[in-house]
């Protein structure tokens, strides 16, 4: 069970109260009409999933009922840093 | 290879079991291969067996980073079938199941396949229209399915709870007869065996670090005990199939993620059948030791550590209460996880690269240890070849750019 600090509720809750949102840092095409497939392809369906540091987002649906987002080391599951939406995580690189 | 029998079992007897053959070889690799398979676990041992068996190709090596068949495939909770949805699927997975029922006999090794049929239990009307559907497409397709009461799933499993006043009544299943489960060691042993008699070289604890390359094309893999050169190199990683797909500068639709097992103390026999509930997470069958073996749901974060949530089993342990209140009782005795490679479709990639000899077959997910013979056959043929088989070509790499995605997540989903 991980314990999540999230940045609204400024608090460590369970991870329970919590659902997982995919990497974070996605931009949503700007002009998807001239996306090629392999571009649209990328967008939908290509993740980083890196072993080590990993910037994701969560949910925290039982509680302020917003998204944030984390760094997680993926072999620990260490979370490293939550930070609000919008902003950049200080920790970055890929060690894991 | 010696050969196992009645008799082999007699003679050894008499030396106090001391002089049976080792059952593979521990060799120092050679300079370099036609083919290098990465990733010791059923799937690419399957591949290395039909190589050498099917193509001839026995200049070979399965290089692992631990030791063989120690990744999901030691992992998982062996359930078999072949009732996917779409004929893609269906095919690929019904290829498979007929290669189990005569494994044991190719093999000379016996892999404990017991057809035992497998319930997938629908708990709501959108369940059961879902069953319907899947059965009516499996009997299409040629195979075995029925839709089943509730009073008939309790004769198949006395101890299933259909009381209409449970938090998730049952309301009816898939049941397919000639589905069910296997020894997980077995598969992987057995392959190994086979492969290794025919002049693969399995070389254990060699992890694979980077894949050289030249002028687009694959020459050989980097590992923790030095270069090793290769014609073709195909990769079956599992979980960490995108680790090992950046180290040749591609990406996959990949994400990894722990899925999760437990196992109970050895009880008297008391489920003969494999039972299987996408609904409300749980799926359980009992070894022949005397075991329930419980599969949960996989955890929703991506993962690499081999071990999930507490919650997660907690829940798929109530869920299990709930369909057989008896096994309130039992003890758990192990749990742990493996690292699935899920894909957005569910279904699996079994793909030429962009690099010239370059492999992958991935993305089984949640639900690939039914797929290891059919699996290794195909891309056995797909690598011999370099093209294809016709049973791997719809799950090719470039789907995921063409949009034809093959969406097996009601049949796969969370179950096996
Ligand atoms: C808890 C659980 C329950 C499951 N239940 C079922 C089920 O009931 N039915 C079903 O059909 N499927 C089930 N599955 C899925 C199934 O286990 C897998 O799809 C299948 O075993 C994958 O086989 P594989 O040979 O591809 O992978 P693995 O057995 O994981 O083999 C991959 C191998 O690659 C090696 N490797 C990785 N990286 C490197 C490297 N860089 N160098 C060298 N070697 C490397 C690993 O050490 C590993 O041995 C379950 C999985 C889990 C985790
Ligand atoms: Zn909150």
């Amino acid at each position: 069970m991980l314990l999540i600090y999230c940045p609204n509720c400024l608090e460590h809750r369970e991870e329970e109260e919590f659902s997982y949102g995919g990497e974070a840092h996605i931009a949503r095409p700007l002009n998807p009409e001239t996306l090629s497939d392999t571009q649209w392809a990328d967008y939908l369906f290509f993740r980083k999933n890196p072993r080590g540091i990993h910037h994701e987002m969560w949910y925290h649906a039982t509680g302020c009922r917003r998204y944030f987002n984390a760094t997680r080391n993926t072999v620990t599951y260490e979370i490293l840093e939550t930070y609000q939406v919008g902003t950049q995580p200080q920790i970055t690189g890929t060690d894991a | 290879m010696k050969r196992y029998s009645g008799f082999s079992l007699l003679k050894n007897a008499l030396s106090y079991h001391e002089n049976w053959q080792k059952v593979w070889r521990n060799p120092t690799p050679k300079k370099d291969y036609d083919v290098v398979i990465v990733g010791g676990g059923g799937h690419g041992l399957a591949t290395a067996y039909y190589l050498a068996k099917v193509h001839g190709i026995t200049n070979v090596a399965v290089v692992e980073k631990g030791y063989l068949g120690g990744g999901n495939t030691a992992r998982n909770t062996t359930i078999i079938r072949s009732n996917y949805l779409w004929d893609e699927a269906a095919q690929l997975y019904e290829l498979s199941l007929k290669l189990w029922e005569g494994l044991s006999q190719e093999l000379n090794y016996n892999v404990m396949f017991s057809q035992r049929g497998v319930l997938n239990l629908g708990h709501n009307l959108q369940d059961m229209r879902d069953i319907e559907r899947r059965v009516n497409a499996n009997r299409l397709n040629g195979i075995d399915g029925e839709v089943v009461t509730p009073q008939r799933i309790k004769e198949i499993a006395p101890l299933i709870n259909i009381s209409p006043e449970s938090r998730y009544p049952i309301l009816g299943a898939s049941w397919q007869p000639r589905g069910g489960t296997a020894r997980h060691d077995a598969v992987a042993w057995g392959y190994a065996r086979g492969a290794d008699a025919l002049g693969v070289d399995m070389i254990q604890q060699t992890e694979v670090t980077g894949i050289r390359r030249a002028g687009g094309a694959v020459v050989g893999v980097e590992t923790s005990n030095g270069f090793i050169g290769a014609r073709k190199v195909a990769c079956v990683t599992a979980g960490n199939s995108g680790v090992v797909a950046a180290m040749a500068g591609l990406r996959l639709p990949i994400e990894s993620r722990p899925l999760q097992a437990l196992v109970s103390e050895p009880i008297k026999p008391c489920l003969d059948t494999v039972v299987m509930s996408n609904a409300v997470h749980g799926y359980i069958s009992q070894s022949d030791k005397g075991d329930l073996v419980i599969g949960a749901g996989v955890d929703s974060y991506n993962g690499y550590g081999q071990r999930g949530s507490f919650h997660v089993v907690e829940h798929t342990v109530q869920a299990i209460c709930e369909l057989f209140p008896a096994f309130s009782r039992v003890s758990m005795n192990r749990q742990w996880g493996g690292i699935v490679d899920t894909c957005p479709d569910a279904c699996p990639i079994i793909s030429k690269t962009s690099v010239e000899g370059l492999y992958f077959n991935c993305g089984w997910g949640t639900g690939g240890f039914k797929a290891t013979p059919g699996s290794g056959y195909v891309f056995a043929d797909t690598v011999a070849n370099d093209r294809p088989h016709a049973l791997a070509e719809a799950f090719n790499l470039d789907r995921f750019n063409t949009g034809a995605l093959i969406d097996e997540h009601g049949a796969a989903g969370v179950a096996h």
